[in-house]
């Protein structure tokens, strides 16, 4: 169920609903629509979803457009989606053609375009196509890691994303060479979501034990995918390190890896080295499992997102939001969440690792200052509600090119 | 956002906006600092103070952070993270007070400047600022302190940090305002708060303590 405006202000105070109020009085006469390339699963549609309503309930006239694809079109924007990764893929000219004969069939599709139209991924950004004859802003919102893309995808890719009025990516990493502007909106959680809402102790309990674990005993948890650049092989290392030292159980758990052949060769190598070490609990829980995860995360004694290489690392920010003392990887996005020692520690190796969770397992005070923390700086930062007001101050400055709107800004002073 | 009789308070929402311009090492940094735009050194200067408001960073600035982080020169982290942001009115003057701390120690360095990993690069950024009025008003001294203690800490941070670069004086909108309404007591005290040693919620309570002190009601 859709969540409402007022509901967030009991979370993020009078003063952050009050602004977002204050903001979209300036930006109702435009409308705004958004056009990914699906309306269920994955993380954009999961986003917009929850956002879209909320720009409605601020009086935004908000549309939210799916394009079109068969089952080739998607194979070659999923190879696309890996060659920017940085992943080695195969791209063919075929495979250009492939998008281009979709962005053309979309194209011819689309009509009533927004004053400021957000395309979201490289799927439907041959859309642009469109704007001469619609007019608008239009703005390219990028949420996947570009830091090293294939050369081949990105050199096709620009240019599209030269055409439009501005870029927006998730983290500074992620900035390209380009001569439009590039903005930085870094994603978001909701707080009343399932996954990240509050639940009653005793339903955490019961959940934590439902799954074998004992509620009474510590816990490290790290709720990831199996995935060789999560390393979930050196969180166990960690946990055997930690396990000389101070009583605990581990939990590794991620979604199912059926459909994912890496993912179920990494799901038996942590099986392996799990053996048969009863406080090692490896979990991979069906879709829709949120209110389990959410759960799970605040049952946890600490949480730990040991990756090799990780995108923005929401899994960070929800454990953050639940007040949990988080030991990250020092890559991508995680070095952004956890200012170190502040509201998280960063690790480098599981011998890191290892050292930081005994020193938080004999430290329940200094577990509670790096969760309130973090708590608070998610709530600052890393909120929907934060992102609905990068939406707005993008379409105040798409209306506003070229001016800067206080005197810091401009120049080179 | 200030007139003879009442004091208006602005806020200011800000979105960040990437350069695309990244460096690895010290004298990379050195290289870049002349050619960013001023509003890239005031982000990076100034930025942290309204991420986080929970405590108070042992760096102060993105630089001093990335320097300590990335390229382990933690003397030189120690130094950038000492220059006064009060002493400054201009960011042409900020901007070269960095590039002076950085150019004396490469050149007591006496050997190559370490080069981070990719992953690790600084990433200039800048932000785009919206100034909006609150539509919160203070019709006197009192009415301000009351009102200071309710205004959002980007509005506070309007007033203040920024208040000071934008006028090119040591003062702040509070303190002017304060001036102009008879009372340069009550903005002296207020000129005298340190904004870079408090967090701002830190800073709004002397602020509202002030009033107090003075037997204005906050």
């Amino acid at each position: 169920m859709s969540a409402h405006l007022e509901d967030y202000r009991k979370i993020v105070g009078t003063q952050v609903i009050d602004e977002l109020l204050l903001l979209a009085d300036r930006v109702r006469h435009l409308r705004l629509q958004h056009i990914n390339s699906t309306s269920v699963g994955g993380g954009v549609a999961e986003i917009l979803t929850r956002m879209v309503p909320l720009l409605r309930d601020l009086g935004i006239d908000t549309t939210w457009d799916v394009i079109k694809g068969n089952q080739a079109f998607f194979a070659v924007t999923k190879a696309f989606h890996n060659a920017l990764h940085g992943g080695e893929e195969t791209i063919t000219e075929e495979m250009f053609d492939v998008f281009r004969a979709t962005t053309e069939m979309n194209l011819g599709e689309l009509d009533n375009c927004g004053d400021v139209v957000v395309v979201h991924d490289p799927q439907p950004a041959g859309l642009i196509a469109k704007k001469p004859e619609t007019g608008g802003r239009w703005l390219w919102r990028c949420h996947i890691d570009v830091s090293t893309p294939a050369p081949s995808v990105w050199g096709f890719l620009r240019d599209y994303v030269g055409q439009y009025d501005a870029s927006i990516f998730s983290m500074p990493d992620f900035a390209q060479q380009l001569t439009i502007p590039q903005y930085m909106v870094p994603p978001s959680i909701d707080p009343l979501a399932d996954k990240n809402r509050e639940l009653p102790d005793d339903e955490v309990r019961a959940v934590v034990a439902r799954h074998g674990l004992d509620p009474d005993r510590p816990i490290l948890t790290q709720i990831s995918r199996f995935d060789r650049l999560k390393d979930p092989l050196g969180v166990i290392r960690a946990y055997r390190m930690v396990r000389r030292r101070q009583d605990c159980q581990l939990l590794l758990a991620g979604g199912g890896a059926t459909d994912d052949p890496e993912g179920a060769e990494v799901l038996r190598e942590v099986r392996e080295a799990a053996g048969n070490d009863p406080d090692i609990h490896v979990l991979e829980l069906p879709p829709f499992s949120d209110l389990d995860i959410n759960a799970l995360v605040r049952g946890s004694t600490i949480v730990m997102q040991k990756s090799i290489k990780e995108g923005f690392g929401l899994t960070v920010t929800e454990a953050l939001w639940k007040r949990k003392p988080v030991i990250g990887g020092a890559v991508g996005g995680i070095r952004l969440q956890l200012l170190n020692g502040l509201t998280g520690f960063l690790v480098h190796s599981p011998e890191g690792a290892a050292n930081r969770a005994i020193e938080l397992l004999g430290d329940p005070e200094l577990c509670s200052a790096l969760g309130s923390a973090g708590h608070k700086y998610v709530k600052d930062n890393f909120l929907t509600t934060r992102h609905i007001r990068d939406y707005l101050l993008l379409m105040l400055a798409t209306e506003h090119d070229g001016t800067d709107l206080s005197l810091l800004t401009g120049g080179t002073a | 956002m200030t007139n003879q009789k009442s004091f208006i308070f602005d806020t200011e929402l800000r979105l960040v906006a990437l350069t695309g311009i990244k460096v690895r090492s010290l004298q990379e940094l050195r290289d870049e600092l002349p050619r960013i735009p001023g509003s890239s050194i005031f982000f990076h200067t100034h930025q942290e103070y309204l991420a986080h408001d929970f405590q108070r960073s042992a760096h102060f600035n993105d630089f001093a952070r990335w320097v300590s982080q990335a390229l382990r020169e933690e003397a030189l982290a120690e130094k950038l993270a000492a220059i006064d942001l009060l002493a400054f009115t201009t960011i042409r003057e900020l901007r070269d007070a960095i590039i002076a701390t950085v150019d004396e120690y490469l050149n007591d360095l006496g050997r190559p400047s370490y080069e981070c990993r990719p992953e690790e690069a600084f990433h200039f950024c800048r932000s785009r600022s919206f100034v909006l009025p609150t539509g919160i008003v203070a019709d006197d001294v009192d009415d301000f302190f009351r009102q200071v203690a309710s205004i959002s800490n980007a509005s506070l941070y309007f007033h203040f940090f920024e208040a000071r670069l934008r006028l090119g004086r040591r003062t702040s909108d509070f303190s002017r305002w304060l001036n102009d309404r008879g009372r340069p007591d009550l903005a002296a005290a207020i000129d005298a708060l340190n904004p870079y040693h408090r967090t701002l919620d830190e800073l709004r309570c002397d602020i509202v303590q002030l009033g107090t002190n003075t037997g204005t009601p906050a």
